[in-house]
């Protein structure tokens, strides 16, 4: 298991060197003068020269290749133009709100999305399967900041019951601090539900046909157990892997719920700086998100093992 | 029988398809039986031609136009003379609403068709030539690993605020999905029988890709664009929202709601009527995507 677990950390460095030149090149591919382009259109010439500077832009293309990746490599992710403080202090001010925000949303996604796939599975065609499958597609087509206005508008302003915007961090009480999140969360969970429930269902159902369901409710175990025991137990692998594929859009979902809530996280830096053009704190983000949706895909890769003891690689 | 089950849909499919071939059917009575096959499918292209109808035909449905400033009539509620309420400008929000559409349909189409031209000769290229294979796939899981949303907002950031970079934004982070689709079709293909043989026949690269690889694609790829669509429009209002997609001066669905979001308290209206035209265009294009999936046996 372990030269396994090696290998596929070692095939994630190409993959995660593809995505920092990406990100360096995103820069230099553009049309124009990038130095023009982030100090906007009332910029003195010595502003683009002091920006260009910065960025190290006057170097030759190479040589800023090669800076860029020994910078990232001993963990130096730049400097923001906007704020003059390291990008890797900025993203370790944020990282909190996004990862509270993050984590709680998938919780209630995978505890609500999974006993409904494998309820409709079960009961498939029914009018729970047909609710359930409806319920799914419009959750992949509600405009996550819509959805999330709505909760507001019904919770917060016509009930009064909960905060409008803001975040409290945990350290403040668990109270005040899931007051806050909770719409947030509910709000972001609602794509990842859809896609969680709809990939439970597929797989449950490629399951449910087989000898040892069958043997299992021949011997007389009761549904709940041949449904979670046995069968939810082999069709877990796809689920597994769309948890982990779905992650691209949590966090996209994220930065949108962030900025409708107000909440001081990743996606709120990520957004302040596209409209400010701090292009090294855009590329930091990009950097650490990928890294982090390339870890976590890694992570399932090893948890197949675990699920599945057939599979070697 | 709903069509958005997967599984249990197909089957109804196949049966069907199985006893139309079997025994001829009046039109009539075959076209009845596809709406009970696929009711969803036929809601959803019901509603996305309403939808289109209205965008397209928006001067002639009593809108006004959708830019013109009424400070008399700032935070209208919604009634008989603004039907969707009015913004803080006081324009109309139905007129917005509509001539908005156009922008969102434009996107999601553009987008989608785009996505596949590229993705397809991308796919096609990497997937016959083993040499350039290697590199370019690299490329493409480097930039898949980076979340869409990401993606399109960096380049935003370095492009100016117009439609058409808009669709540049969406349809680069599209492709490598499309690219890996086509590609892993043309590596199965490429081996088969009827490939060798047109190759020993002396058939041409391209000749053979155009006769016999791409024709086995149409059906995936389809599906595949249906769905880009329907992301796309949602992703324009997301970059617009975020002030970093279509220009204000131009109504779309997502920066008609970015403007409203400062009134969410006192004008929910803005927000209300371009979001639920948004949310059920999108939900018209999954539908027909998933019934499309259906008939055409796509896994």
């Amino acid at each position: 298991m372990l030269p396994l677990i090696a290998q596929r950390i070692v095939a994630t460095i190409p993959v995660m060197g593809v995505v920092a030149l990406t990100v360096f090149a995103l820069l230099h591919l553009t049309p124009g003068d990038p130095a023009e382009i982030i100090a906007g259109d009332y910029a003195t010439p010595q502003d683009i020269a002091k920006i260009r500077a910065g960025l190290g832009l006057d170097k030759p293309l190479l040589t800023q290749a090669g800076i860029w990746l020994g910078n990232v490599l001993r963990g130096d992710l730049g400097t923001s133009i906007y704020s003059g403080l390291p990008v890797t202090t900025l993203i370790g001010q944020r990282v909190g709100p996004t990862v509270a925000l993050t984590v709680l949303a998938v919780l209630i996604s995978v505890l609500l999305a999974v006993p409904l796939g494998v309820l409709a599975a079960w009961r498939q065609g029914s009018w729970i399967d047909r609710s359930i499958m409806i319920f799914s597609v419009s959750g992949f087509s509600m405009p996550v900041f819509w959805l999330g206005f709505l909760l507001v508008w019904v919770f917060s302003i016509r009930l009064g019951v909960l905060p409008v915007q803001g975040y409290q961090p945990l350290a403040d009480g668990p109270w005040q601090f899931m007051r806050h999140l909770i719409l947030p969360a509910v709000t972001l969970s609602l794509i990842y539900m859809a896609l969680i429930a709809r990939m439970t269902r597929a797989s449950m159902l490629g399951v449910l046909g087989e000898d040892f369901v069958r043997t299992a409710f021949a011997k007389g175990l009761s549904p709940r157990s041949v449904l979670l025991g046995h069968a939810l137990k082999a069709a877990s692998l796809p689920v597994v892997t769309i948890i982990g594929v779905g992650f691209a859009l949590l966090i996209g979902g994220a930065v949108v719920t962030e900025s409708v809530f107000a909440l001081p996280g990743i996606g709120r830096l990520t957004v302040d700086a596209i409209v400010r053009r701090d292009y090294p704190v855009i590329q930091g983000v990009i950097l650490i998100i990928s890294g982090v949706y390339v870890l976590l895909n890694l992570c399932i890769d090893v948890l197949y093992v675990v699920l599945d003891p057939r599979i070697r690689y | 029988m709903s069509s958005s089950t997967p599984a249990s849909a197909t089957d109804g499919a196949a049966l069907g398809a199985g006893s139309a071939a079997a025994m001829p059917q009046l039109p009539e009575v075959r076209r009845r039986g596809f709406i009970h096959r696929q009711p969803t499918m036929v809601a959803g292209l019901a509603c996305l031609a309403l939808i289109l109808a209205a965008a397209l035909a928006a001067p002639y449905l009593g809108t006004v136009d959708p830019s013109s400033l009424r400070p008399v009539t700032r935070l209208r509620e919604p009634g008989s003379e603004f039907w969707f309420g009015a913004d803080q400008y006081g324009r109309d929000i139905y007129s917005r609403t509509l001539y908005g559409g156009r922008i969102s349909l434009l996107v999601g189409v553009v987008v989608g068709v785009a996505s596949l031209a590229f993705g397809i000769l991308i796919g096609l290229v990497t997937g016959y030539y083993r040499q350039v294979d290697r590199i370019i796939m690299r490329v493409m899981d480097g930039l898949m690993a980076i979340p869409a949303i990401l993606l399109a907002l960096a380049l935003m950031a370095l492009l100016k605020a117009s439609v058409r970079n808009v669709i540049i934004a969406l349809v680069i982070p599209e492709i490598p999905r499309v690219v890996r689709v086509v590609r892993a079709s043309v590596l199965s293909l490429r081996e088969q029988t009827m490939v060798e043989a047109a190759r020993a026949l002396g058939a041409e690269v391209p000749r053979i890709l155009r006769v016999y690889i791409l024709p086995a694609l149409v059906a995936p790829l389809i599906v595949q664009g249906t769905y880009i669509c329907a992301s796309a429009m949602l992703f324009e209002a997301y970059l617009s929202f975020l002030g970093a997609g279509t220009p204000p001066n131009i109504p779309s669905w997502g920066n008609i709601m970015a403007e409203g979001r400062a009134y969410v308290q006192r004008a929910f209206w803005i927000i209300l009527f371009p979001g639920a035209f948004l949310a059920a265009t999108v939900l018209a294009v999954n539908l027909v995507g998933d019934g499309l999936r259906d008939l055409l046996k796509v896994k």
